[in-house]
C-alpha cells in the first residue's frame, strides 16, 4: 500500500519543481530514477547563474533517462518533456499549453523566478498541476506554492530537516497549507508510484 | 480643474494577496486603450501583460482594474507614463555575446560584400544598448559612415532614454564584461568608448551620429523603409503567436530581399507562419535570412 494520497486524483498534467542552493544533487538523483517513459511533462525552474548561456542542461543530463530541453518562446509544452527554465529569462507558461519566456525585473532577486513559473503553471493546470518545492535561500516559490494551493493543486515541499538550505521549504510552509512533506528519496517514491498508477 | 495627482510609490512590492485578475478584465482594458488611444495591446502574451497590469495596480495603488480603467478615460497625461510601466525595458550592451561575434564575422561582411552601404533597423530598441553595440561593431570594422541605423520603440520615454547615449556606471561592468566575451579577450574593456561624468557613462558622439531614434509601433504602425538588416529581439516574446505572425509579417516586408532578420536567442520562428520565407543562417543564434518575397 502507498503511503502517499493519490487515491483521489491522477489524471495530473504537469509536474512544477523549483530549487536553489543546495537542489542539485536531488534533482540529479530525481532525474537518474524518473523513467524515460514518465508521460507528466516536468518544468525545472532552478535558480542559475544569471550569464551562463551553456552547460546546466549538459550537466543535468549526464545521469537523467530523458532528454532536457530549455524551452524556446511558444514553444509547444508536450506530455514526455523535461524543461528546464533557461538562464536570465523568466519561463512561464500560457492558456493553450505553451511555454512563454520573459525578461522581466527579477523576482526575488531572481531571474528565472520560481513564483513565476508556478504561478503561471497553477493558472493553467489548475488542479492538474503538482508544485514540488526544494532546498533553497530564498523565499521565491513560497507565494508560486500559495497559488498553486489556490487552485487546488498538489503541494509537496522537502522536508527542511533534510533540505541543505531550508529557507525555501519553510518559506512555502508558513505561506500556505502544503500537501506533503517529504525528503527527498520519498518525492522520488511519490512520482514513481504515480507513474505506476497512470500507465495502469 | 487640475485632477488628483496620480503617484507612484517609490519602491515596488507585490501585493501578494490581490485576487488574480480576469481575463475580462483586461479586455475591458484593452478595449478602452484602443478606443482611447488607438495602441492594441489585446495580442501581448497573456501571463507577462497581466503581470505588468499588476505591477502598475500595485505601484500606484489603484487595487482594481476598473479603477486604472477609469484613471486611463480620465487623465490621458497619464497613458505615456502606462505605456513606459508595461513595456520591459530590460537590455544590456552586447547581449548574448556570441551573437555579435557571428555578426561581425559573418553577416556583416556578407552584406557588405554586395553592397557599399548598409542599412540597420533596431526595432524595440529600448535605452539603445543594442543599436549603440551594433554602431561600435560597425566602427571597429571600418564601416559605420557607410550605415544608416534607425532605432525605434513603442515606449517614448525610453527613446528620448536612448537618445542621451548615457548609461549608468553600475551596468558598464556586465556591459564590458559582455563586449570582452564579444572579442573572446576578456581584457578588452569599452572604457575607450566612454567618458564618465556626474556618476555616469557617456558615450563618444561619432559613435551616433549615424542613429535616428524614433517611436514607432510594431503592432499598429505601418512599414517606413526597408533595411538589410532587421534585429528584433526580445519583443515579440511578449505577443502571443497570433501578434507575433502579424508582426513578422511587417518585419519581412521592411527587409530587401536576402537581407537577414535577427530575433532573441530564445525565440524561434518554428512556429510561425512565416517560417517558409527566411532560411535559417544560424540556428543558436536565431539569424534568419530573407528568400522569398
Ligand atoms: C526587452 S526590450 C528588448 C531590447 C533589446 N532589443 C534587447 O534585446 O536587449 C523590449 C522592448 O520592446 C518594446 N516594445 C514592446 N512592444 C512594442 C511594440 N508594439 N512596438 C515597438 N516596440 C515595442 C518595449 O518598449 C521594450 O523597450
Amino acid at each position: 500500500m502507498s503511503k502517499f494520497r493519490l487515491s483521489s486524483q491522477t489524471n495530473y498534467k504537469a509536474v512544477v519543481i523549483g530549487g536553489s542552493a543546495g537542489s542539485f544533487q536531488s534533482v540529479t538523483k530525481l532525474l537518474a530514477t524518473i523513467p524515460s517513459d514518465f508521460e507528466l511533462p516536468i518544468l525545472f525552474c532552478l535558480h542559475r547563474l544569471k550569464h551562463v548561456r551553456n552547460g546546466f542542461v549538459e550537466a543535468l543530463s549526464i545521469k537523467s533517462n530523458k532528454a532536457i530541453v530549455e524551452p524556446l518562446d511558444k514553444e509547444p509544452v508536450r506530455t514526455n518533456g523535461v524543461y528546464l527554465a533557461p538562464a536570465n529569462y523568466h519561463m512561464c507558461v500560457e492558456l493553450g499549453n505553451t511555454f512563454s519566456l520573459a525578461t522581466d525585473g527579477l523576482v526575488n532577486n531572481s531571474r528565472p523566478s520560481i513564483d513565476l513559473t508556478f504561478e503561471t503553471a497553477a493558472y493553467v493546470y489548475r488542479d492538474k498541476l503538482i508544485g514540488i518545492l526544494l532546498s533553497g535561500a530564498n523565499k521565491d516559490g513560497a507565494y508560486g506554492m500559495k497559488k498553486i494551493k489556490e487552485k487546488n493543486g498538489l503541494t509537496i515541499v522537502q522536508d527542511p530537516d533534510e533540505s541543505m538550505i531550508n529557507a525555501m521549504p519553510t518559506a512555502a510552509l508558513a505561506a500556505t497549507e502544503i500537501d506533503m512533506v517529504l525528503k527527498v528519496d520519498e518525492i522520488i517514491d511519490f512520482l514513481m508510484t504515480l507513474h505506476k498508477q497512470m500507465k495502469r | 480643474m487640475k485632477s488628483n495627482p496620480i503617484s507612484k510609490s517609490y519602491l515596488y512590492t507585490a501585493n501578494d494577496n490581490a485576487p488574480d485578475i480576469e481575463i475580462a478584465d483586461l479586455r475591458r482594458l484593452t478595449q478602452l486603450i484602443k478606443e482611447k488611444y488607438n495602441y492594441d495591446f489585446k495580442d501581448y502574451a497573456m501571463s507577462s501583460f497581466k503581470r505588468r497590469i499588476k505591477r502598475v495596480i500595485d505601484l500606484y495603488k489603484f487595487k482594481t482594474v476598473d479603477k486604472l480603467i477609469t484613471v486611463l478615460d480620465t487623465t490621458p497625461d497619464f497613458f505615456e507614463e502606462f505605456v513606459s510601466e508595461i513595456t520591459v525595458n530590460v537590455t544590456e550592451m552586447f547581449r548574448d555575446p556570441t551573437f555579435w561575434r557571428v555578426l561581425k564575422d559573418q553577416i556583416l561582411p556578407n552584406v557588405l560584400m554586395n553592397h557599399d552601404s548598409i542599412s540597420i533597423w533596431h526595432a524595440g530598441c529600448s535605452s539603445g544598448e543594442e543599436v549603440y553595440s551594433m554602431a561600435i561593431v560597425l566602427k571597429e570594422m571600418g564601416v559605420l559612415d557607410k550605415a544608416k541605423l534607425v532605432a525605434t520603440d513603442i515606449d517614448s520615454a525610453i527613446i528620448d532614454k536612448a537618445k542621451r547615449a548615457t548609461f549608468p556606471i553600475k551596468n558598464m561592468e556586465l556591459n564590458s564584461k559582455n563586449y570582452g566575451r564579444f572579442h573572446d579577450d576578456a581584457t578588452r574593456t569599452l572604457d575607450g568608448y566612454f567618458r564618465e561624468a556626474n556618476g555616469e557613462a557617456i558615450l563618444n558622439p561619432d559613435l551616433t551620429k549615424n542613429i535616428s531614434f524614433r517611436r514607432h509601433d510594431l503592432v499598429q504602425g505601418g512599414i517606413f523603409s526597408k533595411f538589410d538588416l532587421v534585429l528584433c529581439r526580445n519583443v515579440m516574446i511578449y505577443f502571443n503567436q497570433t501578434l507575433q505572425n502579424n508582426v513578422l509579417n511587417k518585419l519581412h516586408d521592411s527587409l530587401f530581399k536576402y537581407g537577414y532578420l535577427i530575433i532573441g536567442s530564445k525565440e524561434s520562428l518554428i512556429w510561425c507562419e512565416i517560417a517558409n520565407k527566411f532560411i535559417v543562417v544560424n540556428n543558436e543564434e536565431k539569424v534568419y535570412k530573407k528568400i522569398k518575397d
